[in-house]
């Protein structure tokens, strides 16, 4: 009996892993409308929430139910609620799902809500809105944008005695300063330089005049003599000892380095900016530069979209709710409170002004020379290889050309399977 | 423990027929509750696993059958291997956990008071948010300001960076998957020590025997089914170990997770990163024959260990 009975708990326990491939939460509707409306961030839930109350003050008969939920999870939530058409009526679209989804039918088509509620979609970053865009159709309207810049500790550049970085740097002066502000004997590294495409490298192989993918989406570019100079920028700075190592960036984010004051320069997105600020022991040492230019200037730039689901019950209701957060008011919302660069044009200020000690504007002047964060094929897959191919040449194990090319292959394999 | 609920009750009169008939339908109300969960919870997704295994089902839309096409790329997929590999390692790893529970929940029960007290401090991980579990270790584990290494500078010795260096991190994990089942272990084992007469303890050491010969020649046989309970489950456990890994090398910046990936960790970036639920599928059901096949293994050679007295 007593073995049948481990046989018995055995089996149920081994199964239980099967139980996680189905599986969606129920969802209720009544009388009045209830849609709601899924984010990622606690930061910015607040803003959200007081979104939301905005337009049901002038629309008594939808409540809008905010749903936040955890980064991990988000993506597989969202996932199966659609398969299983239960998914949130609005949430947050980000470039690199987006046409997993619009080609999947799962986003509501909102080009004639566009039309007739006449939004003007040049008020938007040219390239966010055009990442929302399949097939001619408008299934996003972007809420937020974010370029790259240079943040810099004004406290380790004064003590190194370096200039500060402004407009003018091109590499070689952010190499120069980097080489000046490390100091092992303080633990001081001159720059943050870990495997970071978006706020990293992506940046420097556009810079050194390379194209990441190609414009058809079918090839990956950073075997070229462009793409290993981008990367090159990078792996320099490791091996001269100017930056903490794939190990320590490991077991501390390079975020926090920066925050610690370990280190005195990480280029990264305005995303940054409120938790920086809100910082007292950085607050007043802190601030943000243009990302220093290579053969030309560039930065990807990418944004979240606000996105309805097709199957809603309700989607009359959603378009207009949709419209609205795409529109002014909830732009400027987000800029008052300081959470997030608004893609509005012209709804901006707000957010400048929330934070006058930092140069903010570097982010929106990067708009004319920003470049859409490349998204072609299965882009979830193909962006989770960069650590597994490129680490090696970070750590100085290969040469950046052979690091390059087997990145690459890897890349267009994934590609080649769309 | 359904099963035992369905097997027929034999009478002590020696009668053939097992139910009466009359009751028939009553024991069936009786047990649907447990058969519907049973069903909808375990039977219904295994089978759609087990459908979607043999299809190519993209995020959305309607799926296609692949035949075996799955199956043949997972044969010749590197990382599987590998993953099968990782897991294979932290199972032996979790497996040397074992021996050092049994000893523990020996030690526990010769503590006269107090015994509660210690078997609560060995449980409480098992109680604990995994989240939370993930986020104190890596503190302990950090390269830089971690517990462990501050420790061992004590000692004049190195430390290493435990989670960020992959020649580490699974034997790492592996401490961790040891330290979070302890509590489950000692429970199991405390009530089987519990079970074994006293008087064998008393006339062992009237004839002479000591502590250490009555731990291996009394506690361990005596005990051995339920070590043979807890070395199925762990191994179960451990072949399907993954929030670690989710929890711990989030946000690592090198090979680490690359190359300690298990295979539910693949299964999860398979299906739910990479939109591919057909090789996801596929993946779960060769690990559920992988688990089938290591218990059916485990009872083969419990016929030559465990006492059942």
């Amino acid at each position: 009996m007593k073995r049948k009975w481990i046989a018995a708990t055995a089996m149920v326990v081994a199964t239980g892993l099967l139980a996680a491939c189905s599986g969606g939460s129920g969802d209720t509707s009544n009388e009045k409308v209830t849609l709601t409306y899924a984010n990622w961030s606690e930061d910015q839930t607040p803003a959200m929430k007081q979104i939301a109350a905005e337009f049901e003050k002038a629309n008594p008969n939808i409540t809008i139910k905010v749903q936040t939920l955890p980064w991990p999870e988000y993506w597989s939530t969202l996932q199966v609620g659609a398969a299983g058409g239960t998914a949130p009526d609005a949430f947050w679209m980000l470039a690199d799902h987006f046409r997993e989804y619009a080609k999947g039918g799962q986003l509501l088509d909102l080009s004639d809500t566009v039309k007739s509620n006449n939004i003007d979609m040049s008020a938007y970053p040219k390239p966010v809105s055009d990442s929302y865009t399949y097939e001619g159709k408008v299934f996003a309207l972007p809420k937020d944008f974010d370029t790259n810049g240079l943040w810099y500790n004004k406290a380790l550049f004064d003590a190194a005695g370096v200039k500060y970085p402004d407009d003018t740097w091109t590499w070689q002066d952010l190499q120069d300063a980097a080489k000046k502000l490390t100091d092992p004997k303080k633990g001081v590294w001159g720059i943050a330089a870990p495997i970071d495409s978006q706020g990293g490298f992506y940046n420097t192989i556009l810079q050194a005049g390379g194209s990441i993918i190609n414009p058809e989406g079918t090839a990956s570019d950073f075997a070229s003599p462009a793409g290993v100079a981008g990367l090159k920028f990078w792996t320099d700075l490791q091996a001269a000892g100017e930056s903490p190592s794939l190990k320590q960036l490991s077991d501390t984010e390079a975020v926090s380095m920066f925050e610690n004051q370990k280190v005195a320069m990480y280029t990264s997105g305005a995303y940054w900016a409120l938790r920086f600020y809100k910082n007292a022991d950085l607050k007043d040492k802190v601030d943000v530069a243009p990302l220093p230019q290579g053969v030309k200037r560039a930065t990807v730039t990418s944004g979240i979209g606000n996105a309805g689901y097709a199957g809603s019950k309700h989607p009359e209701e959603l378009k207009k709710f949709l419209a609205f957060l795409g529109g002014t008011k909830a732009a400027e919302i987000q800029a008052a409170t300081g959470t997030v660069l608004p893609a509005y044009q012209g709804t901006q200020k707000p957010w400048l002004d929330s934070m006058p000690e930092f140069h903010l504007q570097v982010f929106i002047d990067a708009i004319d020379y920003s470049v859409p964060l490349p998204v072609a094929g299965n882009a979830s897959e193909w962006q989770g290889l960069a650590p597994q191919f490129l680490s090696p040449a970070w750590d100085g194990k290969k040469p950046v050309e052979q690091a390059a090319k087997e990145y690459q292959d890897a890349v267009d394999q994934v590609l080649a399977k769309q | 423990m359904t099963n035992v609920a369905t097997k027929p009750v034999r009478r002590p009169t020696g009668r053939r027929t097992g139910v009466s008939k009359p009751s028939g339908w009553w024991a069936l109300a009786f047990i649907a509750p447990a058969t519907i969960g049973l069903v909808a919870l375990y039977v219904w997704p295994f089978l759609s696993t087990l459908m979607k295994s043999f299809q190519d089902v993209p995020a959305f839309g309607p799926a296609t059958f692949v035949g075996i096409e799955n199956y043949t790329t997972l044969i010749g997929d590197g990382d599987f291997w590998k993953a099968f590999g990782n897991s294979a390692l932290y199972t032996a790893i979790i497996l040397l956990g074992i021996p050092l529970a049994v000893v523990l929940a020996a030690l526990i029960e010769q503590v006269g008071r107090g015994r509660a007290i210690y078997r609560v401090l060995f449980f409480l991980p098992v109680v604990t948010l995994p989240v939370a579990i993930g986020m104190v270790w890596r503190f302990i584990y950090n390269g830089d300001f971690g517990l462990l290494n501050y420790v061992l500078s004590w000692f004049g010795v190195d430390g290493q960076f435990w989670v960020a260096d992959p020649r580490f991190t699974i034997y790492a994990f592996g401490v961790v998957g040891i330290w979070m089942g302890l509590g489950i272990n000692l429970i199991i084992l405390g009530a089987g020590l519990q079970a074994i007469p006293k008087a064998l303890y008393e006339a062992s050491a009237l004839d002479g025997a000591g502590r250490v010969r009555q731990f291996f020649h009394i506690t361990v046989p005596l005990l051995s089914p339920s070590i043979f309970f807890v070395t199925i489950l762990s191994v179960i456990a451990a072949l399907q170990m993954f929030d670690l890994l989710f929890i711990m090398l989030r946000g690592v910046n090198n090979t680490a997770l690359t190359d300690s990936k298990t295979i539910v960790y693949l299964f999860y970036e398979k299906a739910f990163v990479q939109f591919d639920q057909g090789y996801g599928a596929a993946i779960a059901i060769v690990l559920l024959m992988v688990i089938m096949i290591a218990t059916a293994v485990q009872f083969r050679l419990q016929r030559s260990w465990v006492f059942y007295g």
